[in-house]
């Protein structure tokens, strides 16, 4: 070859091709997907703790996607009900399906472990309830005060010992209640909405 | 023909060269020296991500120490520091030389490397900080650090196009239509990635539309131009097939753009957009054959020469890599092994044969060859080479090998209900310790290379009349009469 012209038109013509393949089409379709109506917004308080989620990365470690049981068995695990659907997905800006199980599946997380102390436990040091755990754990979401420098609307973590620091009691920062009022929002359990049923029918299923 | 005649043409094309070294010289060495410098940070930040995994009490007090946050410095650091940064090194100064001419507006280019660097320097200190986009690969603020990118690798960009423009060659050899290629190509998948509007899995789809093209659109196309310059240069050979190169080329830019939803198989998009890229990522073994051929059977027959230079040692490497990457990533996209793959280590590490055993050993063979003429010096140590070397070579190793096969394991743990999550964990852990040996062994090995680099450029260190593996060896010969 030697047409400067040819090369930057046809490296342009591919890369325009599968941008409209794979992102301009699919946008035309997927923009009148509507959000269930069993499924509520992000209060303030759970979009906070969203944020709080995706700033110290715990989408690396955590999916928030189940695939089709003829496909895997992502619904026998125990995840949830049903593989999730376009719809599911209305509120997230941006979204966070996630690429890795080095721990579970958490779109159906509220639904599962509904406890607020557990989660806060278990963020403060995930192996006071789970010993075989490789989560981190998340100190700084937390404060150690002196037991009598407790105020009332302060959430006081029941920490057991020998995970909580001695002669100290663990108080939960606002961040810390915030990530735990959004995993307690994850919770896909309605069926699959009328409006996802016949566009995704072909949407989730092998072909 | 007089003496004088036949050597006119050879002395004016060492002059071409020489004059197109000395332009990219500045600008060259800038991306080079920032490369090292986060390959070195990105290198300690990823050693210190896969510790955390086995040891998940380790350094958790601060939020800018935490697992998510160090990874995320550590994927960053290394894609768009080390692996962005060198290969436009490369670029800056293959073009020149393949199109005989300067490198037009050198300074702008350096400028362009300022530039990309203050966006790095701020979208990783907003990672660690805690503020990032949460889209995978596009975690940089796109309002605050993104833009550094696209105009600085922008004016690097109009540099290599207006010294196309003004080439002295006619003919345009496949590596230039490789990285010119990559430069069109990397603005426009980043600006569409990181476009503020994208909702619900359309965000996902378009994350992966970019995050898989950051690889086939941007450091494939670099690297595997980088290789085709230098393998036959090298071994003073022309390359295998020209009718092959410009099937791989085009099939690549065509196939590698549709790959994306590879990483969603399964997922909630819609199935044709999936079987799209699973379709296409099948056909890459086209590309990937016709450069795989041209590569290794330029090589047939010439091993011999891997011993005596370190440029083709590591370009070959990283070729045989590329090939390799690139069918166990058409294999990992069907279907049936993805549903044990996806979501496991297998593709942390499918993650690093691409980008390192293919792209980062590609690249510290181009700049072994491009640095002594860039500081028109020897490289001072063949050891320190040779350290190089065996330490990067055993530590990807020890990094691929464990961790594929242990992400295979937890991959069939994690489809089997009967068996409880903890083992998906459990089978891990073995490898997860090997990484981080890996980690150390390769961050070793980039300090070594470092090092080595300070010594050329800082012109410090024994200077050498011949490069390293050259030496002359004294030959002791029997006089023939003691034969008799």
């Amino acid at each position: 070859m030697s047409r400067t012209w040819l090369l930057l038109l046809g490296a342009a013509a591919t890369v325009g091709f599968a941008a409209i393949v794979l992102v301009g089409i699919p946008q035309v379709m997927l923009v009148r997907i509507a959000a269930p109506p069993e499924l509520a917004a992000y209060t303030d308080l759970e979009a906070r703790g969203r944020a709080v989620y995706i700033a110290n990365g715990c989408v690396y470690c955590h999916s928030q996607q189940l695939r089709d049981p003829a496909f895997t068995t992502d619904v026998e695990l125990g995840w949830g009900g049903r593989a999730t659907v376009p719809a599911d997905y209305a509120y997230d800006r941006p979204h966070l399906l996630g690429t890795m199980r080095t721990g579970p599946d958490l779109i159906n997380v509220g639904e599962r472990l509904p406890s607020e102390s557990w989660h806060l436990i278990h963020l403060y040091n995930p192996r006071a309830l789970v010993p075989w755990s490789i989560m981190p754990s998340f100190p700084y979401l937390f404060e150690e005060r002196e037991p009598g420098d407790v105020r009332p609307g302060d959430v006081v973590v029941p920490v057991q010992t020998p995970y909580a620091p001695a002669g100290r009691v663990v108080v939960a920062t606002q961040d810390a209640r915030a990530l735990v009022a959004y995993l307690l929002s994850l919770r896909r359990t309605y069926p699959v909405p009328a409006a996802d049923t016949g566009a995704a029918r072909g949407m989730s299923r092998m072909p | 023909m007089s003496r004088q005649d036949a050597t006119i043409p050879f002395r004016g094309d060492v002059e071409i060269r020489l004059r197109a070294d000395a332009s990219s010289r500045a600008p060259a060495l800038v991306f080079f020296s920032t490369a090292l410098v986060w390959l070195l940070f990105g290198s300690i930040e990823g050693t210190l991500a896969s510790l955390k995994l086995h040891m998940p009490e380790l350094l958790t007090s601060a939020g800018w120490l935490t697992f998510g946050r160090v990874r995320t410095a550590h994927l960053n650091a290394v894609n768009y520091g080390w692996a962005s940064l060198a290969s436009i090194g490369v670029a800056l100064w293959i073009i020149p030389r393949l199109v005989h001419t300067e490198l037009r507006w050198p300074r702008v280019a350096t400028a362009g490397a300022v530039v990309w660097n203050v966006g790095l320097v701020i979208g990783i200190a907003l990672i660690l900080a805690g503020r990032n986009d949460g889209l995978e690969w596009l975690e940089m603020d796109r309002y605050l650090a993104d833009p550094f990118l696209v105009v600085g690798g922008g004016m690097a960009g109009v540099t290599l196009l207006a010294t196309l423009l003004a080439r002295q060659a006619g003919h345009l050899y496949v590596t230039v239509w490789y990285t010119i290629a990559a430069f069109l190509w990397f603005p426009v998948i980043f600006v569409i990635g990181n476009w503020p509007t994208w909702t619900g899995v359309e965000s996902a789809a378009v994350n992966w539309f970019y995050a898989h093209n950051a690889l086939g659109l941007w450091f494939t196309p670099m690297g595997v131009g980088a290789a085709y310059y230098f393998i036959p240069k090298v071994l003073g050979r022309p390359v295998y097939s020209y009718q092959l190169s410009i099937l791989g080329f085009w099939t690549l830019a065509f196939f590698y753009a549709l790959n994306g939803m590879h990483h969603l198989i399964g997922g909630p998009i819609p199935t044709w957009m999936i079987t799209t890229s699973v379709v296409a990522s099948v056909l890459m073994v086209i590309p990937v054959l016709a450069v795989a051929v041209n590569h290794h059977m330029t090589m047939v027959g010439r091993f011999g020469a891997l011993r005596y230079s370190p440029t083709l040692r590591f370009v070959v490497l990283g070729a045989i890599a590329y090939t390799a990457v690139s069918l166990q990533g058409s294999f990992t996209s069907l279907r049936e092994v993805n549903r044990v793959t996806h979501f496991t280590h297998w593709t942390v590490a499918h993650a690093h044969v691409g980008v390192y055993a293919f792209v980062t050993m590609v690249l510290f063979g181009s700049m072994y060859y491009i640095v002594p003429r860039l500081v028109r010096r020897e490289w001072p140590s063949a050891r320190l080479i040779q350290w190089h070397f065996w330490l990067v070579l055993a530590g990807i190793a020890l990094y691929i090998i464990p961790l594929t096969i242990a992400g295979g394991f937890q991959g069939l743990a994690m489809l089997d209900p009967a068996v409880p999550f903890q083992r998906s964990v459990e089978v891990t852990l073995w490898a997860l310790v090997s990484r981080s040996v890996a980690g150390v062994l390769l961050t070793a090995g980039h300090a070594v290379f470092a090092y080595h680099f300070w010594l050329m450029v800082r012109r410090r260190g024994p200077t050498r009349e011949v490069p390293p593996f050259h030496e002359p060896v004294p030959v002791v010969y029997e006089r023939p009469e003691a034969h008799a």
